[in-house]
């Protein structure tokens, strides 16, 4: 009785037609460019890093191309690396943090007066700074992920918050670079300079290197880092998948308060005093976001990796070391850097289309 | 006449949202080794059904038995460690990651020894065998590119990945949620094929579907649901796909049952 009109036995017979077939369809050079791209979304940021060294390279010559010279960038750009490593993170999960650079200048206040205010040693002071991130950075992520408010919303207001509250507690009173070196050098450790060969870099540099790369592997290479990507990407699924999305996103807003402290950390061993009025508190969260953008992360997340936005960082250097040097105004680079966004975002909307 | 111990019961489950009552003291059960369509009007209760047998909603009353002994669902992890899998009909999966990694997502391998432990590397290769092996058994694949992003395949090579993910890790129950109202016809049957190769590795199967001609293809037994609770359950040999819209409708009451009012 249920034997209903045998209208799908056509199909039945002649299914072999490639139901699954994972052939690529689209080959050629342009499709492996595409396909390519696809996979490493680093590549389009690194493609145009090199392209910009190669560019300066010719105008300037060796006093561009100079180990020194290469090396200053990585030392200009290690506060806005740091930053835009945790930034990275959050775009990852489709998020966005306004108030990384102000973390990280309280972060660098609290170092400075917890040593000076109170005599706490600088060793620990220092640990006393990152968990103030960290716990900064816990809020945050408490109000996304349990009050489900928007991360731009949250971080607007913590911005400010923070801000304020660096200047209250500060009584923006800077710590001179002077009295830290003699009171409390420990301070500015990241600021120790080594050269090799030629190139002089600052455990600061080392330190940016260190969080981008472990990053990296993080990301890449281990189950939260998977976690990550698929709570960015699609965070029903992912809960349904069987993702912790709560525990995923606790843990890189604390992650990302962390490398805020860590910043602020830099940036001591970098201008070697204490300012509440240090800048980063007020653009670094717009140079970080550049960098991410440039660096060809997707701002509607689970798309992009931490090299590129660590590229981001390093082509703002390049464009702004090189133009300097070639004395042209600086109101270049931001004309630059600007263009460098809209092609990034637009090369994004390129390549988040699978099939043409 | 004894009737085999169900796989999975249920008995009078009740669940309320505010005023709605969306389970109103609903019995279910699946029988070892059969496929068991639940099928019913839109608003009849099957998804509230689905989910509290999946873990992802709690019910307020009632009791769901696993094997005979009760178990008790707060998420869809705990009824996953249960061994029951569920392919929901938006596929949960991540479109920008692999295969691979959406087929171990929230049960990642990571490698043995020091590598696995301090520093929590994936075991890649074991993954991606795994995956390629399943895969293969269910007969979905001529090519293998097992690092493709989900993203790059049909609707139906999705489907049948998050089938073959199911049928990977549901050593007890695979729960289907309308696996084949997206899709065309062709692939419709792949998917059907693929439901009857999880049987045949004696995987019992509860298949939702509104498809009429593909729930009496395919299953053993239909479960017609009404108004929150279960209002019969057919033999579709028994019975035309006629009765069973008429069942699920309201239009005919079948045999021995009292139409609640």
């Amino acid at each position: 009785m249920a034997s209903a009109d045998p209208f799908e036995d056509v199909v039945k017979s002649r299914r072999e037609e490639g139901f699954a077939e994972f052939e690529p369809t689209r080959k050629g050079l342009w499709g492996r460019f595409h396909e390519a791209l696809h996979t490493t979304p680093a590549l389009v940021p690194l493609i145009v890093l090199l392209a910009a060294l190669v560019v300066f390279g010719v105008l300037l010559g060796g006093k561009f191309f100079s180990p020194f010279a290469l090396t200053l960038i990585l030392q200009q750009v290690q506060i806005v690396g740091v930053l835009a490593a945790a930034q990275a993170l959050i775009i990852l999960t489709a998020g966005i943090d306004l108030s990384v650079g102000a973390v990280a200048v309280l972060c660098s206040v609290l170092m400075g007066q917890i040593t000076f205010r109170y005599g706490v040693p600088a060793v620990a002071a220092v640990p006393i700074g990152l968990a103030a991130g960290t716990a900064i950075g816990a809020v945050n992520g408490w109000l996304v992920s349990r009050i489900k408010l928007p991360p731009f919303i949250v971080t607007l207001g913590m911005w400010q918050i923070v801000l304020a509250v660096n200047y209250l507690y500060s009584r923006n009173e800077t710590i001179r670079a002077r009295d830290i070196e003699t009171q409390a050098p420990f301070l500015q450790v990241l600021g120790t300079k080594f050269t090799l060969g030629g190139a002089v870099l600052t455990l600061g540099v080392v330190l940016m290197l260190a969080v981008v790369l472990g990053l990296a592997y993080a990301l890449r290479s281990t189950a939260w880092g998977r976690h990550v990507y698929a709570v960015g990407d699609d965070p029903e699924a992912a809960q349904l998948a069987g993702v912790d999305r709560h525990k995923t996103l606790m843990s890189v807003y604390m992650l990302v308060g962390f490398i805020c402290g860590l910043a602020g950390w830099v940036m001591i061993g970098r201008y070697g005093s204490v300012s509440p009025s240090a800048t980063t508190g007020v653009i670094g969260n717009i140079q970080a976001i550049t960098a991410v953008v440039i660096g060809g992360i997707s701002l509607f997340g689970g798309r992009g990796s931490i090299l590129g936005a660590f590229f981001g960082a390093l082509i703002v250097g390049v464009f702004e070391l090189g133009l300097r040097m070639s004395g042209a105004d600086p109101q270049w680079t931001y004309l630059l850097i600007g263009v460098l966004i809209i092609a990034a975002v637009t090369i994004d909307q390129w390549i988040r289309k699978v099939t043409q | 006449m004894t009737a085999p111990t169900p796989l999975l019961e249920a008995k009078g489950l009740v669940k309320r949202y505010g005023r709605v009552t969306a389970l109103d003291h609903c019995d279910f059960d699946l029988l070892p080794g059969e496929i068991l369509a639940v099928i019913g009007d839109n608003g009849a209760g099957k998804s509230t059904l689905i989910k509290a047998l999946s873990g992802a909603i709690r019910p307020n009353a009632g009791e769901i038995l696993l094997n005979g002994s009760p178990v008790q669902f707060d998420s869809p992890n705990d009824a996953r460690a249960a061994g029951i899998e569920t392919v929901y009909q938006t596929l949960a999966m991540s479109p920008a990651l692999s295969i691979a990694d959406n087929m171990f997502m929230g049960r990642e391998l990571r490698m043995p020894g020091l590598m696995g432990k301090l520093f929590r590397k994936l075991d890649r290769k074991r993954m991606e065998d795994f995956s390629r092996q399943k895969l293969a058994e269910l007969g979905l694949m001529t090519i293998q590119n097992i690092h493709q992003p989900v993203e790059t395949l049909s609707g139906g090579q999705r489907q049948g990945v998050a089938v073959a993910r199911a049928a990977a890790f549901g050593s007890s129950v695979v729960i289907l949620d309308e696996p084949t109202a997206a899709l065309g016809v062709k692939e419709s049957r792949r998917v059907l094929d693929l439901i009857q190769e999880v049987r045949a590795r004696g995987i019992p199967i509860i298949l939702i579907s509104h498809n009429m001609p593909h729930v009496f293809e395919v299953a053993d037994r239909v479960h017609v649901h009404r108004l929150g609770r279960r209002l019969c359950v057919i033999d579709p040999k028994q019975h035309s796909m006629s009765d069973a819209v008429a069942y699920m409708t309201g239009a005919a009451v079948p045999e021995g049952v009292a139409e609640p009012v």
